[in-house]
């Protein structure tokens, strides 16, 4: 066995203020008012939410705003049985792909409000394409959590 | 496509939790090696490439400055490659065009990660959306864990065939990193033991993971006339292929996505190959999740989608199959980041010249090595032939 010296303790903490910018800014003032925006693409008619400034495919600006569903289905899910850094709520917790109705791209939340400690229990309750909606949180941040996570309709 | 070009060399540490050494002492045990593998000298070297995950997984920014003595770069082209899961097979890309181009004739290339000095999963997390999605992620195993649950849908797979076969998967490579003198996990486990190993994020369970490691791989890259003059057997670059995709996770499937497969497919072309499962005689898939492996057999070419967990239950790609996959352990048992992609690079270069000792694939002359970053989004595919 070779022998293990000490090591030396060193933290480095550095905060980040990331610009928000006018597209985001909007969507998360929309989450204040318990409101979930979306955009559309003039090109391809696609509507993404979370919103984006410019279409991914098309590289066009995404100028025309559209509220969307808060309901909408299951399209993957995971059981998240780890703690790790970041996470939003203590684990376990159900990770979701989310497809909220009329729109054209996943949403990535948790799902909520619901008994977690049997994995069998929880593989029959949530099966793709099951319909779900939001839960907000009473006290708003202008942040994704305003959105508390997905409940079973 | 520029000039022919070699792997002659690789130097690895003994792969681990390497806390009796310092980082600079880690780099310089495999750079060492290389040049004892070799018998090429320092002074005869060109230029030196270098890279690693982010700077903040082990604390010091641009690390290759810290380790310029210990990687021999001092006085010579010296640069650095960092490009997430996949920077070892861009470190080997970048390799490759500094000899291809005749910007160098020998190139000392280094992959390196202590993923024990800092905090790995903390890093990665990095790596996600910051506005939208780091929140949900659940790190690596939660994006990859949503990505084998819609390949299993996709292509109507049962749940118990893909547990079963990434089940195999988990015990073969176990057994085959007890040959790899190299290899960090070394330890036996049943099939029993990995289908009912803790649940990370369902249905990738503990055994299917790979571990944190440390650990140092290093490369010489050689133009033909140096390959030549010098004593080991070469591994010739036979293709490559790069490939990325959108940033949202959400956004597009990536089950059948364009980057491994479009690596694949540019890497395949470059080399001339149109049947790999015929063709190929190895491949060392990065494999840092049993299901991704399956999914990249797939990506790759080496089956119809959705046919992988069939196959690997078959034996086709365990030890003695037809197209044997990560016969070193691959990622699952040795996973120090930012050398891993640069390991399965190397470990093609060993088989493909007779090289890999007691994990040796009898025979192998023609070998498919991949580098995975992101959340799928990066894929590098590199060709290693005996034959020039």
């Amino acid at each position: 066995m070779a022998k293990y010296y000490d090591t030396l303790q060193h933290n480095v903490w550095l905060p980040y203020k990331f610009a928000v910018g006018p597209v985001y800014g909007r969507f998360y003032e929309g989450l204040q008012e318990e409101k979930i925006w979306g955009n559309k693409c003039p090109e391809c008619g696609k509507v993404l939410v979370p919103p984006r400034s410019f279409c991914p495919d098309c590289h066009v600006d995404m100028d025309e705003w559209v509220e969307v569903s808060q309901e909408g289905e299951v399209r993957l899910w995971t059981l998240a049985d780890y703690q790790f850094f970041g996470a939003p709520v203590d684990p376990p917790f159900i990770g979701a792909l989310i497809r909220l109705d009329k729109t054209d791209c996943d949403l990535l939340h948790i799902i909520g409000g619901l008994d977690l400690s049997d994995l069998e229990a929880v593989k029959n309750k949530i099966k793709r394409g099951i319909r779900v909606k939001a839960v907000w949180n009473e006290e708003k941040q202008g942040h994704m959590l305003d959105l508390k996570y997905f409940e079973l309709v | 496509m520029g000039r022919p070009v070699a792997i002659i060399g690789v130097g690895q540490t003994m792969h681990g939790h390497r806390s009796d050494v310092t980082y600079p002492e880690l780099i310089r045990e495999a750079v060492e090696a290389v040049f004892e593998d070799t018998g090429v000298s320092p002074e005869d070297i060109d230029g030196v490439i270098y890279g690693s995950m982010p700077s903040m997984m082990e604390g010091v920014a641009l690390n290759h400055f810290y380790f310029a003595e210990a990687l021999r770069g001092v006085g010579k082209s010296f640069m650095r490659t960092e490009t997430c899961g996949t920077t070892g097979i861009s470190l080997a890309f970048t390799g490759y065009y500094q000899v291809a181009s005749g910007y160098a004739d020998l190139v000392l290339v280094v992959g390196s990660e202590k993923m024990h000095e800092g905090d790995p999963q903390a890093t990665m997390a990095t790596v996600a959306e910051p506005f939208y999605q780091r929140p949900f992620t659940a790190g690596a195993p939660g994006y990859y864990s949503m990505l084998s649950q819609q390949w299993m849908w996709r292509y109507n797979i049962p749940e118990e065939v893909c547990r079963d076969a990434a089940a195999k998967l988990s015990v073969d490579h176990h057994e085959d990193a007890k040959l790899n003198t190299y290899a960090h996990i070394k330890q036996s486990f049943t099939m029993d033991e990995v289908k009912h190993s803790p649940v990370i994020v369902y249905p990738i369970r503990l055994l299917d993971v790979c571990p944190t490691t440390d650990g140092v791989c290093a490369t010489i890259f050689a133009s033909e006339e140096m390959a030549k003059k010098l004593k080991n057997k070469p591994a010739w670059v036979k293709g490559i292929g790069f490939r990325g995709d959108t940033f949202f996770v959400g956004d597009k499937d990536r089950v059948w996505s364009e980057s491994p497969i479009g690596a694949a497919r540019q890497a395949y072309e470059m080399a001339g190959i149109t049947n790999p499962l015929e063709e190929l005689d190895m491949a060392e898939i990065y494999n840092p999740f049993t299901f991704v492996e399956l999914l990249h057999m797939e990506s790759f070419g080496f089956c119809e989608p959705g046919q992988a967990s069939d196959l690997c239950l078959k034996g086709t790609f365990a030890r003695g199959g037809k197209l044997p996959c990560a016969p070193s352990g691959g990622v699952l048992c040795t996973n120090p980041i930012g050398a891993t992609a640069l390991i399965r690079v190397a470990e093609c270069a060993l088989q493909v010249s007779g090289r890999a000792g007691g994990h040796q694939v009898e025979g192998a002359k023609l070998a498919l090595a991949s580098g995975l970053g992101g959340a799928q989004q990066f894929n590098g595919v590199m060709i290693l032939g005996s034959e020039l």
